[in-house]
C-alpha cells in the first residue's frame, strides 16, 4: 500500500468566475474550502506508469496553473496510473523529435505526456500537447510509413493523441482536465471525468454557527468549492440534472422537508414539492424531463414520478412498508429502490411500463442506497453485513455481491458518468468526510474534511 | 301577651298622634331639612351599597383572575415540566414505544388533552448508521408511533404535526453505543 498526497491545485480565477456566476439567495462564501488534498489509500500497485513532462512555456508571465501537476494528479487519482516523479524523468523534452525513446524505455516508462505553451495575445495562450508510446516510437524509430492510396507516408503512429488549443487564463485547469480526458480515453479505452463535478452537504457545529447547513459543488477532487446555499436547518439529497445545470435538493428550511430545484448558474431556485410529510430522494431521470421522489403524503413512504412540466405525479409503490431512495436505470425505463416490504431493506427494481417490482438483493442483512452503473452493468449498494455498513457491488448478470470498502458507516454512494469510481460518505476519525472507491475495488482514497461534515456527495454528469 | 303588645301599639299610636298635633308652620324648614338629611342618608346607604357590590364584584374578578392567573401559571408550569422530558428514545431499527417511555407520554398526552389549545410538533431522529433517506423514513415512523400512543390517549389529531429529520440533526456526534442511543429518539416540542 502506497500513501500519496496529491497537491490540489486552486485555480483563483475560476474560483472567481464561479463565484460570481453562483452568488444565492442565502449563500455565504464565508468559508473556506471543506475538502483538503485527496489522500491515496490503497491501489497504486498496480497502476500503469506514465510521463507527465513540464510543458515548455516560452512567454515570461508566471502561468496560472502548473497543467502537468494537473494532469499527473488526475492520471493518479484514477487509479489507473502511477505518474513519474521529476527526478526519474530522463530529460524534460516538449516536442516529438526531442524525445530520446530508449532513455524512457530503460526507465521501464512507455508513456510520455510533453506539451508548450506560447503566448497568443492577451491573456492568450496557444497550448500543445503530444501523448507518445515509447514502446512503439522504438520499434519504428519514430518514423514508420504506412500505405496510403499506395503511396508510402509517414504515419507517426507512436503519438497516440496530439492537440492544439487557443485557451485563455482562466481556461488552464479546465484545459488541463481536457487534457486529461483525452489520455486517459486513448491510453484506457473509456472516457475519462475529469472534468466533472460532483454536490455535497458541509455540515458546521449547529451550537456555534448560525447557518450550519451548506449545499456546495466543487471539482471532482474537491477544488473550486462553491456555495450554492447555506441554511439553519438540514440540507439533503443533492442530485444534479442531467444537462449539469441544476441541482434538486431536499431543504428543511420552512421546518419541514420540500424539494428544489436551483440552476447553479443563474442561482434561481423552484420550489418543487411541498406536501405533509416526507418529501425526500429527488432524482432526475436521464432525459431530464422526470423527477423520482419518495412522498408519504398517503400515509407512508411511497415511490413517486413527477413530471416536471406538468407538476403530475405518478405513484410507484402501494405498501405498508418504507419504500425509498429510487434511482434510474439508464435507460429510463426502470427504477431501483429500497424496500423492507420483506422484513429487512432491500434492493428492488420496478418496471415503469409494467409498474411491477422485483427483489435484486439478497446478500447480508441489509441492502439500501441503490445506484446503477451508467452501463447497466453493476448495482452499487449499501451493504450491511455483520452490522458494518460498506459499499458494495453486486453484478447485474450473475448477481454476485463484493464489498469494496473496508471504512466505517460507509452511505451516500455515487458513480462517475464514466463508471470507474464511487464517491461516498464515511466516518473517519469521529467525522464524517467524502471517500473514493474504484468500481474494481482496488482503488480508495480520501478526501479529508478540512472543517466540518462532508456528506451525500452526488457525482455530476459528463460536463463537456 | 297578646294583650301586652295592644297595649303597646296604643301608646305607639298616641305618641304618633303628639307629634303630628305638633306639627306647624314654623316646623316645615326643620321638616325640609330632616327629608333632605334622610334622602341624603338613602342615597349614602345606596352608594355605599354599590361600593360595596362592586368592591365584591372586583374582588371576585381578582380571584377569578388570580385563579386563571395560577392556572395559567400552573399551565406553564406543568409544560416546563413536560418540555424537561420531551425526549424518548427507540431501539436500533425499531419505532415501538418502550414501556419504559409510557409513563412520560401519559404526562404529555394529559396535558394535552387538559389544554386542546396546545399544539406540538413530534420530531423522529435516527442515529447515524443506515442511508440519510432511509432513515428519513425511519425518523417519521418513530414520531407517528408517538403520535398514535397520543392518540390513543385522547389527543386531538389537530394538536399534532410531525416531521422526521432522520439522521440530520444528530444529539450526540461519534459513533459510540453511547451516542447512537442518544440519537435513536423521538421528541415532542411544544409551539
Amino acid at each position: 500500500m502506497i500513501n500519496t498526497i496529491l497537491r490540489r491545485c486552486r485555480h483563483a480565477a475560476q474560483v472567481l468566475l464561479m463565484a460570481s456566476l453562483c452568488l444565492v439567495a442565502t449563500g455565504k462564501f464565508a468559508y473556506a474550502q471543506s475538502i483538503n488534498e485527496i489522500l491515496i489509500t490503497e491501489g497504486m500497485n498496480n497502476a500503469r506508469p506514465i510521463a507527465v513532462v513540464p510543458f515548455r512555456w516560452t512567454g515570461n508571465v508566471v502561468l496560472p496553473e502548473n497543467m502537468a501537476d494537473v494532469i499527473a494528479g488526475n492520471l493518479q487519482r484514477s487509479g489507473k496510473f502511477s505518474p513519474v516523479g521529476l527526478s526519474d524523468m530522463p530529460q524534460f523534452p516538449s516536442l516529438d523529435d526531442e524525445v530520446d525513446y530508449a532513455a524512457w524505455g530503460d526507465k521501464g516508462i512507455d508513456t510520455v505526456v510533453i506539451g508548450n505553451i506560447e503566448p497568443a495575445g492577451v491573456d492568450q495562450y496557444k497550448v500543445s500537447f503530444s501523448l507518445i508510446d515509447v514502446l512503439r516510437a522504438q520499434i519504428t524509430g519514430g518514423e514508420s510509413k504506412s500505405l496510403v492510396n499506395g503511396q508510402l507516408v509517414s504515419s507517426f503512429d507512436h503519438v497516440i493523441a496530439s492537440r492544439e488549443k487557443l485557451i485563455s487564463g482562466r481556461e488552464f485547469r479546465q484545459y488541463a482536465h481536457i487534457m486529461s480526458d483525452i489520455i486517459y480515453e486513448s491510453l484506457i479505452g473509456e472516457r475519462g471525468a475529469f472534468l466533472t463535478r460532483i454536490a455535497y452537504i458541509v455540515v458546521r457545529d449547529r451550537n456555534t454557527v448560525e447557518l450550519p447547513f451548506q449545499l456546495a459543488i466543487a471539482d471532482y477532487d474537491g477544488a473550486n468549492e462553491i456555495s450554492l446555499l447555506s441554511s439553519a436547518e438540514p440540507l439533503m439529497s443533492p442530485n444534479w440534472s442531467p444537462d449539469g445545470n441544476k441541482i434538486a435538493y431536499v431543504s428543511f428550511e420552512a421546518k419541514r422537508p420540500q424539494i428544489f430545484i436551483q440552476d447553479i448558474y443563474t442561482t434561481a431556485r423552484t420550489r418543487i414539492t411541498d406536501y405533509p410529510g416526507i418529501n425526500s430522494s429527488p432524482r432526475f431521470s436521464p432525459d431530464g424531463t422526470k423527477l423520482a421522489m419518495v412522498l408519504s403524503k398517503d400515509g407512508n413512504p411511497e415511490i413517486y414520478i413527477m413530471d416536471l412540466a406538468s407538476k403530475r405525479l405518478e405513484r410507484l409503490t402501494r405498501n405498508r412498508s418504507i419504500d425509498t431512495e429510487p434511482a434510474w436505470s439508464p435507460d429510463g425505463k426502470s427504477i431501483v429502490y429500497t424496500s423492507e416490504r420483506g422484513g429487512n431493506p432491500q434492493i428492488y427494481r420496478v418496471d415503469l411500463d409494467t409498474k411491477r417490482s422485483k427483489r435484486l438483493t439478497f446478500d447480508g442483512d441489509m441492502n439500501l442506497g441503490a445506484s446503477i452503473s451508467p452501463d447497466n452493468s453493476h448495482l452499487v449498494v449499501v451493504n450491511r453485513t455483520q452490522g458494518d455498513y460498506h459499499i458494495a457491488r453486486q453484478d447485474v448478470a450473475s448477481g454476485d455481491m463484493l464489498v469494496l470498502t473496508k471504512t466505517f458507516l460507509d452511505e451516500s454512494p455515487s458513480i462517475a458518468p464514466n463508471g470507474s469510481m464511487i464517491i461516498y460518505s464515511t466516518l473517519h476519525e469521529g467525522r464524517q468526510v467524502l471517500s473514493l472507491v474504484s468500481l474494481d475495488g482496488r482503488f480508495k482514497a480520501l478526501l479529508p474534511a478540512s472543517n466540518g461534515q462532508i456528506k451525500s456527495p452526488s457525482w455530476s454528469p459528463f460536463l463537456l | 301577651m297578646l294583650t301586652n303588645n295592644k297595649f303597646r301599639t296604643l301608646i305607639l299610636a298616641a305618641a304618633a298622634t303628639s307629634i303630628m298635633a305638633c306639627s306647624s308652620p314654623s316646623d316645615e324648614k326643620v321638616d325640609d331639612a330632616e327629608a333632605n338629611n334622610a334622602a341624603a342618608d338613602a342615597a349614602a346607604a345606596k352608594k355605599a351599597e354599590e361600593d360595596r357590590i362592586a368592591r365584591e364584584e372586583a374582588r371576585v374578578q381578582k380571584a377569578a383572575a388570580d385563579r386563571m392567573e395560577n392556572a395559567e401559571q400552573m399551565m406553564r408550569a406543568e409544560k416546563a415540566n413536560l418540555v424537561s422530558m420531551q425526549t424518548v428514545y427507540f431501539d436500533f431499527d425499531r419505532s415501538t414505544i418502550k414501556a419504559e417511555f409510557r409513563s412520560v407520554l401519559d404526562k404529555h398526552a394529559e396535558f394535552l388533552v387538559k389544554n386542546r389549545g396546545q399544539q406540538i410538533v413530534i420530531e423522529g431522529h435516527t442515529d447515524s448508521r443506515g442511508t440519510p433517506e432511509y432513515n428519513i423514513a425511519l425518523g417519521e415512523r418513530r414520531a407517528n408511533a408517538v403520535r398514535t400512543y397520543l392518540m390513543n390517549e385522547g389527543v386531538s389529531a389537530s394538536q399534532m404535526s410531525v416531521v422526521s429529520y432522520g439522521e440530520e440533526k444528530l444529539a450526540v456526534m461519534g459513533a459510540t453505543d453511547y451516542a447512537m442511543a442518544q440519537n435513536r429518539r423521538g421528541v415532542l416540542v411544544y409551539n
